[in-house]
């Protein structure tokens, strides 16, 4: 009968942060030799239990179990004692340093560095699960797929028998993402367990032996891994049907211009392109999607065109105001109003809404230097009703919801009426409804006649908002169609750097 | 050529203090916190060595006083970044005119209005001393062999070759990936601030023990700001730093020394005793260009 | 989410708590009654009208440092050199005071003023530039200009400005139409302490009241975000780099032309470094400022006294000033981790510390 006890079982796991109930009395399990998956949308509380199974958050009540023993958890280090690793979603390695030594970080008896342990150690992870990992590089000089290798044979090196992973797949390229399961499979037939935290329905059916479903912190129900996609669909948010609809408006984009990117080249780390030769037209009345794995230039491409970053040649013009080298506030004035995938650090979080709502425009809210406050807030009312913000002009950023952040700095540009929009990942992390405000914003703008360069790393999201679709790969473009054209299957070839659309 | 051996004994001399506070401060920052507390700490290890010294007899106990003052002022440093996760920059300034108020004001009760006290400094010990002429450049403190021959090698393999240092570095470049592989984040920064604060603290005792056998106010005169930016320009490598402290030294030392020459002597000696502190400033403008700090410099680390 | 508007002074009285029960030990190590001492620290100052302007003297030049510190931290631009600026400030006081014995006062006093607002900027602008430019760490250059600057005034002292009767390392005295004029009989009380309060008033105007503060805030709480929205944080910070310069200049001109009337050795006893106590105190604004000062220069005016009537030394007065800042910093850092805010980039700043409550001034 020992083998029917879970290898790792949560019980009853709460946490509140604030108002927010992240976890209500969680139930979870996951079995010797299985992989569990834990599946919800962004915000749904996934993350919140598994960090504290694993000692990084500690739970306001809940019990966990390791084998059918209660295990008090208070920090990693009591997690690795008792056999649970996790590979969290920002890599838990240290930049600088060699993979050996992160391999070797945190398990020293004494004074004594033991390098050759850890290549040993990598060693045996290639020989047993075809992990193969160089121990002698710097892990900052390691791509995103082999990173997260360094972590999954950190983790076995200290005997973990059960894997927690976390949107293991977001960083990924389909081929890696092929690599990283035939690695668990390895894994699990080794007698493992895995939890695999996941928003993504196909690859959840393609590698769990059962699933979990999270809605707003709670357990909404555990199936089998073969369970139909639109029954976890329904699970997971509560309605059988989901993704975004095009408002069908009909109104075809004009054929004019607005954003002319010409042969831009931008420098990333390490000396090489981050953008290279980059060329792109977004008309007035025209969303174009940038599809892309993170990392392959998107970011870049939105800083230079915010005014964020200087790009080595080339140009970006609005209606023939150049953008390229301008700082943020001669881009503000071509008419550019910029969404950067990053709301809370372009936002200050320590000042309040109203001085948020008016920071790029200060100008217009003052007489000789003075600040006018009482208009100040007068807009900032007008602004919080228009785009329904649940917050007062004088609170802090800092203490809205995410949700509520975007819908801030939705304000502060679209109140400006930007002939061109610039957007990266307009609904990362929010939640239904604040996502469906967002898009139905966007496509409002487009109707109105503004050009809009749409980043986004959510397929379903570029499919449905966007005219036109180009994909960068290693900072090229590699792939440029109009949207009607689009398969999911061909992109995401294009995204791995398979080929080359016409 | 007597000048020269003089110049290079000097330039030993007057780095030793420097190549402590620098080691010291370098631990700090390798866990990510900036000591500013150093000036206080040299400042009141210059003191609390003096006073044991003086009333004990025994150089050693005077040392060994200053070492616990130096972990005390680092737990102080720890218990206000770590712990209480305040800002490193204002703690460490609160930390320095606390210590040098409560040195001060030690001193008052201690040594109320007489005259100054004097100590028998350390003696010179010099393991070349038949080498004729050129021997005089090793004619050194024992802390300055020490600093030297033991400090420096032993703090270096602490530091880059040990676990321990290991962790000092994943905790100031990554705090988070160090906790996530069970390093005691808290612990590690708290015993790099203590070991630091020790170092420091000899620096300072280096002046009453061995230079001067005695202490004045504004012993320090600002070296605890010269070892932060050594720091700097060593790029928290404890060699650099190391030859930073040699430069500065250097330049300190040939700056006394050209008082005597003709041109010289016209300038008053304030402006040449000056010249070291440009010299850094200078030497930060040239090679502190857009260095890369450590990842978790000046941040303190909660878990969510 | 809001704090109470009592929350932050209701802190600063629980860190000066904190402080006199940390000292006590040094106070009994003198021999003393802890409450008696403080008592002589801070109350029996307030009774006596020769007492209370004292305390207004003390207060003038940490008010002005005080005010420049804060002005930069607000910034975020760690200038950690007010004690130099001071001295240049002081320098160029002096130096300008001996020459304009010819002028009328009207005229004599804002050329010294301004002259001495010069000097501190111009201590202040290396640093800022290679922050700036190359971004080099300001707090190690703002630091390493202290002693320089110590160094050039006694450098000056032992040099060309010598006393050439006495030989004293004092330079010469100043014009007397250079000198601040006594605002009451019988009292050191000089024109420095209204310069002080203009110079608060006036910076808390910009700061809370103008679209320059309200940039000069922005930067300090988020750079990334300020020159999101437009702001040039560099030149943001250059300027405010400059004007903390430029008071803390101010400071040493009210000390020559109100107190010492030449240049001297002994000008500051660490005025420049007592200003971060004074701002921190103040927790940044420009009202606390003025407040933290006058409660230092009680205590400063306290701790002499308490020298000659209970034998304490007064070097006591480092030792609270110094115990004070570290108090008053640990408690708004846990005051700011209860928030349980996610932790961004303020975290760990005085600036987010403060602003934590939407403080406007």
């Amino acid at each position: 009968m020992i083998d029917s006890a879970p290898a790792l079982e949560l019980r009853g796991i709460t946490k509140r942060f604030g108002d927010l109930v992240a976890n209500d009395g969680i139930d979870f399990d996951v079995r010797r030799g299985e992989v569990h998956a834990l599946l919800g949308e962004n915000g749904a509380g996934k993350t919140t239990v598994m960090r504290i199974a694993y000692g990084l958050t500690q739970a306001d009540a809940g019990e966990v179990r390791v084998e059918g023993q209660p295990r008090i958890i208070r920090s990693p280090r009591d997690a690795i004692s008792a056999g649970i690793g996790m590979v969290t979603q920002h890599f838990a390695l240290v930049g600088p340093m060699s993979v050996a030594e992160n391999l070797a970080l945190g398990r020293s008896r004494g004074l004594r560095l033991d390098l050759a342990a850890a290549r040993r150690r990598a060693a045996s992870a290639s020989d047993r699960f075809g992990i193969r990992i160089d121990p002698s590089l710097r892990v900052a000089n390691l791509s995103v797929g082999q990173q997260q290798r360094v972590e999954i044979v950190k983790a076995l090196s200290r005997d973990c028998r059960v894997l927690i992973l976390d949107e293991p797949t977001a960083v990924l390229v389909p081929d890696e993402v092929n690599a990283l399961f035939a690695t668990l499979r390895s894994l699990v037939a080794d007698g493992l367990s895995i939890v695999f935290i996941s928003h993504k329905l196909a690859e959840v059916r393609a590698i769990s032996d059962r699933v979990s479903v999270l809605r707003r912190g709670k357990l909404v129900g555990t199936a089998a891994g073969s369970t139909d996609e639109r029954e976890l669909a329904r699970m997971m948010v509560g309605r059988p049907t989901f993704g975004v609809e095009r408002v069908a408006d009909g109104a075809a984009p004009s054929a004019k211009p607005i954003l002319r990117i010409r042969g831009l080249h931008v420098a990333g780390a390490n000396d090489l392109p981050a953008i290279s030769d980059v060329s792109a037209d977004v008309c007035a009345g025209e969303i174009l999607g940038v599809a892309g794995v993170s990392g392959n230039g998107q970011t870049e491409l939105v800083e230079v065109l915010s005014g964020m970053r200087r790009p080595t040649s080339g140009s970006a013009a609005v209606s023939g105001t150049e953008l390229a080298g301008a700082d943020p506030g001669q881009v503000m004035r071509a008419g550019v109003g910029r969404i950067p995938e990053d709301r809370h650090a372009s936002l200050i979080g320590d000042l309040s809404v109203a001085y948020n709502l008016v920071l790029e425009r200060l100008d217009d809210f003052g007489n000789g230097g003075r600040i006018d406050e009482r208009r100040i807030r007068a807009h900032a009312v007008e602004l919080i009703r228009r785009f329904d913000i649940r917050a007062g002009p004088d609170d802090p950023v800092a203490t809205l919801s995410g949700g509520n952040i975007q819908k801030v700095l939705l304000a502060r540009v679209l109140s400006r009426d930007p002939r061109v929009i610039v957007v990266s990942q307009p609904t990362r992390g929010l939640d239904v409804g604040a996502t469906e405000y967002v898009r139905s914003q966007l496509l409002e703008r487009r109707a109105d006649g503004a050009a809009i360069l749409l980043v986004s790393e959510d397929l379903d999201e570029l499919i449905a908002l966007s005219d036109r679709l180009i994909v960068l790969y290693e900072g090229r473009i590699v792939g440029e169609m109009a949207v009607a054209d689009a398969d999911p299957e061909q992109l995401g070839m294009l995204m791995a750097g398979r080929g080359r659309a016409a | 050529m007597i000048f020269v051996i003089d110049l290079l004994a000097a330039t030993l001399r007057n780095a030793t203090p420097l190549v402590y506070g620098t080691v010291g401060e370098t631990y700090a920052e390798r866990s990510g916190v900036l000591n500013l507390g150093i000036e206080g700490t040299m400042y009141a290890g210059a003191f609390a060595g003096f006073a044991t010294a003086w009333a004990t007899g025994s150089l050693l106990l005077g040392l060994l006083a200053a070492i616990v003052v130096g972990l005390a002022a680092g737990a102080v440093m720890a218990l206000m970044t770590v712990t209480f996760g305040a800002n490193q920059h204002v703690s460490g300034i609160g930390l320095t005119i606390g210590l040098i108020g409560l040195s001060e004001f030690a001193n008052r009760l201690i040594f109320a209005g007489g005259e100054l006290q004097r100590i028998e400094p350390m003696p010179i010990l010099n393991p070349f001393g038949g080498l004729g002429e050129i021997s005089a450049v090793f004619d050194q403190y024992a802390l300055t062999w020490i600093a030297f021959l033991l400090i420096v090698p032993a703090a270096w393999w602490l530091l880059q070759r040990s676990s321990f240092g290991l962790e000092i570095r994943a905790v100031g470049e990554n705090p988070e990936a160090a906790d996530a592989a069970g390093v005691n984040v808290a612990r590690t920064r708290y015993l790099a601030l203590m070991i630091g604060g020790a170092l420091m603290a000899i620096g300072g005792a280096f002046f009453t023990l061995a230079l001067l056998g005695s202490f004045t106010l504004d012993i320090i005169a600002g070296r605890g700001w010269v070892c932060v930016a050594l720091v700097i320009f060593g790029r928290w490598r404890i060699g650099r730093g190391v030859i930073g402290a040699l430069l500065f030294s250097l330049v300190f030392s040939l700056q006394f020394r050209l008082r005597i020459l003709p041109g010289f002597g016209e300038l008053p000696f304030e402006l040449l005793l000056a010249l070291p502190y440009l010299v850094v400033i200078g030497a930060l403008a040239l090679s502190g260009r857009n260095v890369a700090y450590p990842g978790a410099y000046l941040k303190p680390y909660r878990r969510t | 989410m809001r704090v109470s508007p009592w929350s932050t002074p209701l802190l600063i009285v629980y860190a000066i708590l904190i402080t006199f029960a940390i000292t006590a030990g040094p106070i009994l190590i003198a021999g003393a009654n802890p409450i008696e001492a403080y008592g002589a620290f801070v109350v029996v100052p307030l009774t006596s009208q020769f007492t209370l302007l004292e305390i207004l003297v003390s207060a003038t030049p940490i008010m002005l440092t005080g005010a420049a510190v804060a002005v930069a931290f607000r910034a975020g631009y760690w200038n950690i050199g007010a004690e130099g600026q001071l001295l240049l400030g002081a320098i160029a006081a002096a130096g300008i005071g001996t020459l304009v014995g010819g002028l009328h006062p009207v005229i004599a006093l804002p050329i010294m003023i301004v002259g001495g607002a010069l000097g501190g900027a111009a201590w202040a602008l290396a640093p800022a530039l290679l922050r700036i430019r190359f971004g080099i760490d300001e707090v190690v250059t703002t630091l390493l200009l202290n002693p320089v600057a110590l160094l050039l005034v006694n450098g000056l002292l032992h040099g060309p400005w010598r006393d050439p009767v006495t030989g004293f390392p004092e330079s010469p005295r100043i014009a007397a139409s250079a000198e601040f004029p006594t605002l009451i009989d019988r009292s050191r009380l000089h024109l420095g302490i209204l310069l002080a309060l203009i110079v608060v008033t006036v910076a808390w105007y910009v700061l809370a009241r103008t679209a320059a503060g309200l940039r000069l805030r922005a930067a300090g709480l988020s750079p990334h975000g300020a020159r999101f929205a437009g702001i040039n944080v560099s030149r943001t910070l250059l300027g405010a780099a400059l004007v903390s310069g430029a008071i803390a200049g101010i400071a040493g001109v009210s000390e020559v032309a109100g107190i010492q009337n030449r240049l001297t050795a002994g000008l500051s006893p660490g005025y420049g470094y007592t200003g971060i106590v004074v701002a921190t105190l103040g927790t940044l604004t420009m009202p606390g400022v003025a407040i933290a000062a006058i409660f230092l220069g009680d205590l400063t005016v306290g701790a002499s006294s308490a020298a000659r009537s209970l034998g304490i030394p007064s070097q006591l007065g480092a030792v609270v000033q110094g115990v004070l800042l570290l108090t008053t910093v640990a408690l708004l850092a846990l005051r700011r981790n209860r928030a349980r805010r996610p932790a961004d980039g303020s975290a760990g700043s005085v600036t987010g510390d403060v602003a934590a409550e939407g403080t406007a001034g």
